[in-house]
This record gives structure tokens, C-alpha cells and sequence, in this order.
């Protein structure tokens, strides 16, 4: 679960890493009084998951409230890369002197956590990582030792940040790693961390991500989760508790286990065609499970045709052919449904369809055929 | 011969008092595999089917002399159980639970490569099955017949797929192994590979990656570097946006990282040939056999 920044803030301020004082504002006239109460300059940010909102002007400086005002109201609504804008951050403007860069994240390849602080702020740390090198301390964390106090000295000293901001940032380096510990983040971002003319060192933005699977451990994080998901069709997708991914093409795609689904994307596409998301049933899905997930792929208008393609190992075949046969019995299908079933009971499965010869349904007998089918047979 | 698992395979089922554990452990021994005892803390003493309970892994371990344990239980409680059959030195964990936090995987994953004794397939895997001799996990044996082929991949149904279009071809596999989809799981492409290529049995592997991470990139290299045994590499993938978690939590393309094209290049760089599907890949299994002879 990826955090606006407003949110990733809000568990800076619980582990104590510095942050400029702000206030959350979805209106312009909300944004204006937050501007009275902070005084003095603000700045407002657009709060969107998407990189770049600065060029985009999703980030303005203001002074006082009716400026506040102004700029909120051009910043909501704004459209940044496909993301609108529905709240703005509106924060106390800091005196910057310098720029630096901190992160912390789970490096899949070497199974250890990886810290990085560079003196090079505020910019693309890949570009930092491969035009300058020596502005970019990089250290691993052995997950069962934990942060010692030699490797947080490797990178306040090696990165070459200012000798003013290394106390500060030796502290937001130990509490970043408490917040990525405790609250099972995999991803922990502070771009740019900055060093104030007063001699701070704070955390101008945060890009924070939380693991899914922990979150049985933080029941308080599941208010943040309904913020996080917007689309109302990956919204209902979560309330059946389906694997759901919004495309952008116009073939629906229901399958069980994830590889398969993404290896049937992939069909779809050699067969000249687009899909419209990704849904896994998982394993062992029944009738109701494809029943449900018929309905959340069906409510999207611009659909063309549906392709369900099953394996069955756990999952039964003609469990899955029922929840087709009840789907089609209740909603309104306007389009064709291609049903590709192989593996456990799948005889039974297509006996159950070609009973029920409802004329939306297409049977194809493999998963190439299936994929050729719906491209075909769209409407 | 086969990797992993053979006839001598004795199983302990974690959490064979579950519905999960129950249904698959209850068709492994169907498909005729040792399944020797069940764990359940507070259930010791009962039967499931005719099979044991026992309080602790250790326990379990001693009295049925199991050397193979396989975890069903919720993701919560599944790290501990992982260590606790390292602790009874049971020389495999096959860990089939879905959704164990990461840090979690990674401290765990760190304890076993410390003690080295245990061996640990998955999380979120369907598990192996060398067909004629073992299955443990979920893979429906059905769908399998032994013969010359080692089959590795991340994904459970799509290694099903890959097995059903090379069992109707006539073309048998030695041992199937789903190493899982997290972004740390126990045994990698290359620990398969490593034991597929001193494996007698397996004249050739078929490999199934898919985006995310850089294990298949890996694999290139060691094929390169380190097999005899041929190998045909099949990606999924190819048409997933970046940014979006594709159902595994390891399935992720990152900026251009993690690519399926980036992984096919690795693969065919290192002489391995790449199916842009599972029937094409079924089709290179059978002319690269064909040209072995």
C-alpha cells in the first residue's frame, strides 16, 4: 500500500522525525484558514502518488490566505498524469540551505534492507547513483542485527552531507529505521531531506509504503487503506476480496493464480488484443467467487468481450461453470464471455455451460484458442 | 532420482488439523507420498485419517523419523513455524502459506542461510512433486507423469499449464518445483538448477519466471556459467504496467527494472530459448529433447 504524502507524514510525526508544520486542506477555503493559523509563508502541494507534480504546478508558494486560497483552488481538481488532485497539503514554507536524500528498503535481491543518503537532494536518486557515485552512501542492514551505530557514522560521513546536518540526520537516519521496523514498511523515502538556514535538518516530503500482508498487525493503518483506493471499480473488486488490477484495453480477464492471469495478458496481447485489468480469483475459488468477479469485470462500460481462462488444481471446474451460469442468469451481459476450463472436473464444468447455452457464453478449448476467440468475438 | 523429494520422502504436516492441510495432505498420501505425522499445539495425541498429531515439530520429527515438513498454517504464525521445524532439524521446509509479512521472510530467510541445515521451499508456493514417487503441497498429481523434464517456476497455475501441455504431449517430468511468488523466498531458480544439473534423471529444465526482481536475470548467468543440462525459459509478463503488483507481491515492475523483456534478453543472451507462451514452450521441451536424442 503506496501513502500520499500527508499520510506518510503523519507516521513521520508518530516516530518523531522532524517535519515543517502543515495542515491537510480539501477546499480552498480550508487551505486559506490552515494558512492563517501556520502564518507566514506556506507552500500548498498537490497530494498526488505520481512523481513530477512539481513541473506539473502542483506545487505553489503562497502568502497569506487569499494567496493560499487562490493556489488551492487551482491545484484541486488538477489532473497530474492521470491522477487528480483531491486534497493539498498546505505547509509552512522552510528556509532551505541545503538538499540531501534518505530512503530505506527491502533489496528482494541481496534479502537484506538497503539505507542510502546522498548530499544530492530533491532529484532522481537513480540519476544521483549513476552520474555521481561519490555523493551517495549506500549500506546494507542485516535484518536480524538490526542498524548499528558504525553504519549510520559509514552514512552521514559518506554521503558528504554538510557537517551542520549530521547530528539531525544520524537521528532521522535511527527513526526512519524504527518506523520501517515497526510499522512493516518496505519502502521508507525522504527526497529531499533538507538542512534549514536555522540549522534543522527535516523531512520535507515522505513517500512511504506499507506491506499488505502486515497489516494484521496494525489494525490503526486500515484507515489509511481507505483513502489509498479511489477507483470505484478497484474499490468494489476489495470489497469481494478479489485480486483486482484496472488496464486500460477492453477485453476483461478472469483467471485463477496470478501467474496464469499474467501469462494470459500476455495471449491476449499476441492475439492482437488489450486487456482491461487483471483479476485473480486465487485458489480454490467457487461459484460466488466467479460470480463476483463477472460483476466487477461486467461494470466496466467499455468492455468488449470477457476471457475466463481456469486451470483447475484446487479449484473445480464445475464450481467455477456454476458461478458463470449464476453471473449470467443475474446481470445484464451485453457482451461475449470466452470460458476456457481445463484441469480438475473442467468436463463437468463445460457440460454445466453448454447446458445452460446461454448465447453470450463462448466455450474454447485451449488457452490460445481462448484468447484468439475473444479478440474475435468483441463487441 | 529426482531433486528434493523421492520415495524416501517422509512428511510432517504443519497445520494438518486445517481445512487446507487436511484436503492436500490427505490427496498427497492419496498420490502415495509418506505423510507421517501432523502439528497441532494442544492436539497431540489424535488421529486425522489414521495420521498422528503431535504437539511439537521436534516431537513429530523423532517419533516418525519425518524429514520433510510442509506448513499450512496462517501467515501470522507460519515464520515461527518455519523455525521451529529448522530447530527439529527437519532437512526441508515446503512453507505453502500466502502472505507472510517481508520483514518477517527476511529475518527468518537470514536464520536458516546462518544455520544452513534447512532447506526452505516457498512461501506462497504450490510446492514440488516428483511425479511417481512424491507429492507435497497442492500440485494435482494428475496432471504430471515421470519422465526426463525438471520444471522450476514462481507461479503455481502457470506451472500447471506448462505440466498439463507437456504430460498431453507424452513428455514426463522428474521432479516440479514452485519456488513461490514473495519477494524472499528460501530456494531460488538457481538452487533448482544447481540440483536439476546433478540430477541423472533431468535431461533437460524448463524454467518459468515471471516480472519483478532479478532472480531469472540471475538464472541466465549460472546457466551460462555452470549447466550442461539444456534449458527453456518461459516469461509472464511481457504486457504488465510498471508500478503495479500483479497479484504475487514479488510480481512488481520497477521503473525499467524487472522487465519480461529484459529477462527473455538475459535468457536468450545465455543460449537459453524463450516460449512466448506455454504452448511454445511445451513445443521447444519436445525439439530440444528430440535433438538430445
Amino acid at each position: 500500500m503506496d501513502l500520499f504524502e500527508y499520510q506518510g507524514k503523519e507516521l513521520f510525526a508518530r516516530w518523531a522525525i522532524p517535519i515543517p508544520e502543515g495542515k491537510l486542506a480539501t477546499t480552498p477555503d480550508e487551505a486559506a484558514s490552515a494558512a492563517t493559523t501556520l502564518g507566514g509563508k506556506v507552500v500548498v502541494k498537490a497530494q498526488v502518488q505520481v512523481g513530477g507534480r512539481g513541473k506539473a504546478g502542483g506545487i505553489k508558494l503562497a502568502d497569506g490566505s487569499d494567496e493560499t486560497r487562490q493556489a488551492a483552488e487551482s491545484i484541486l481538481g488538477m489532473d497530474i498524469k492521470g491522477h487528480i488532485v483531491e486534497r493539498v497539503l498546505i505547509e509552512k514554507a522552510s528556509d532551505i540551505e541545503d538538499e540531501y536524500y534518505a530512503s530505506i528498503l527491502l533489496d528482494r535481491a541481496a534479502k537484506k534492507y538497503l539505507l542510502m543518503v546522498s548530499s544530492k537532494g530533491g532529484m532522481d536518486i537513480e540519476e544521483v547513483a549513476a552520474n555521481e557515485p561519490d555523493a551517495l552512501a549506500k549500506i546494507h542492514i542485516d535484518p536480524l542485527l538490526g542498524l548499528q551505530s558504525f553504519q549510520v557514522n559509514q552514512l552521514v560521513f559518506g554521503s558528504g552531507i554538510d557537517a551542520k546536518a549530521r547530528s539531525g540526520a544520524a537521528e532521522i537516519i535511527r527513526r526512519m529505521f524504527a518506523l520501517f521496523i515497526e510499522a512493516d514498511a518496505t519502502l521508507v523515502e525522504i527526497n529531499p531531506m533538507i538542512l534549514t538556514g536555522q540549522g534543522e535538518v527535516l523531512a520535507l516530503d515522505s513517500k512511504v509504503s506499507l506491506d499488505d500482508s502486515a497489516l494484521f498487525r496494525h489494525p490503526d493503518f486500515e484507515e489509511l487503506r481507505e483513502v489509498v483506493a479511489t477507483d470505484p471499480q478497484e474499490r468494489m473488486a476489495k470489497e469481494r476480496d478479489l485480486n483486482f488490477i484496472k488496464l486500460d484495453g477492453d477485453i476483461g480477464i478472469i483467471g485463477n493464480g496470478a501467474g496464469l492471469v499474467m501469462a494470459t495478458l500476455d495471449v491476449v496481447d499476441q492475439a492482437g488484443g488489450r486487456a482491461a485489468n487483471f483479476l485473480d480469483v486465487g485458489g480454490g475459488a467457487g461459484a460466488d467467487d466467479l460470480s463476483n468477479a463477472l460483476e466487477v469485470v461486467l461494470s466496466d462500460t467499455k468492455l468488449g468481450s470477457v476471457l475466463v481462462n481456469i486451470f483447475g488444481g484446487i479449484t473445480r471446474c464445475d464450481l467455477v461453470a456454476e458461478g458463470i451460469v449464476d453471473a449470467v442468469g443475474r446481470l445484464d451481459v451485453r457482451v461475449p464471455i470466452v470460458v476456457r476450463l481445463d484441469g480438475t472436473n473442467a468436463e463437468e464444468g463445460r457440460r454445466i455451460l453448454s447446458v445452460a447455452s446461454h448465447p453470450q457464453i463462448v466455450p474454447a478449448e485451449t488457452m490460445s484458442e481462448a484468447a484468439g476467440k475473444a479478440v474475435e468475438v468483441k463487441v | 532420482m529426482a531433486i528434493f523429494i523421492d520415495n524416501s520422502t517422509k512428511v510432517v504436516v504443519q497445520g494438518l488439523t486445517g481445512q487446507q492441510g487436511s484436503f492436500h495432505s490427505l490427496r498427497n498420501r492419496d498420490y502415495g507420498t509418506a505423510i507421517v505425522a501432523g502439528v497441532t499445539p494442544g492436539k497431540g495425541g489424535q488421529k486425522i485419517e489414521g495420521i498422528p498429531i503431535f504437539d511439537t515439530v521436534s516431537e513429530a520429527a523423532v517419533e516418525t523419523g519425518a524429514n520433510v515438513a510442509v506448513s499450512y498454517v496462517p501467515a501470522r504464525f507460519a515464520p515461527d513455524g518455519i523455525l521451529e521445524a529448522a530447530d527439529a532439524a527437519v532437512g526441508l521446509v515446503v512453507c505453502i502459506t500466502e502472505g507472510i509479512p517481508a520483514n518477517d521472510m527476511a529475518r527468518v530467510y537470514k536464520h536458516l542461510k546462518r544455520s544452513d541445515s534447512t532447506s526452505l521451499i516457498g512461501p506462497n508456493c504450490p510446492g514440488l512433486i516428483s511425479p511417481g514417487k512424491s507429492n507435497v503441497g497442492i500440485i494435482p498429481g494428475e496432471i504430471c507423469i515421470p519422465g526426463p523434464v525438471g520444471l522450476v517456476s514462481r507461479s503455481g497455475t502457470l506451472t500447471y499449464q506448462v505440466m498439463h501441455e507437456l504430460t498431453t504431449m507424452g513428455i514426463g517430468q522428474s521432479t516440479c518445483v514452485g519456488i513461490g511468488g514473495d519477494p524472499i523466498v528460501g530456494t531460488s531458480f538457481i538452487d533448482c538448477l544447481e540440483r536439476f544439473e546433478q540430477d541423472p534423471e533431468t535431461k533437460l529444465v524448463a524454467l518459468i519466471g515471471e516480472i519483478g526482481g532479478d532472480e531469472e536475470e540471475k538464472a541466465a548467468d549460472f546457466i551460462n556459467a555452470n549447466m550442461e543440462t539444456p534449458v527453456v525459459a518461459y516469461i509472464a509478463g511481457f504486457t504488465a504496467p510498471p508500478g503495479k503488483r500483479m497479484g504475487h507481491a514479488g510480481a512488481i515492475v520497477s521503473g525499467s527494472k524487472g522487465t519480461a523483456q529484459a529477462k527473455a534478453e538475459a535468457f536468450e543472451a545465455a543460449g537459453v530459448r524463450v516460449g512466448k507462451n506455454s504452448t511454445e514452450v511445451a513445443e521447444l521441451v519436445k525439439d530440444a529433447l528430440a535433438s538430445i536424442g
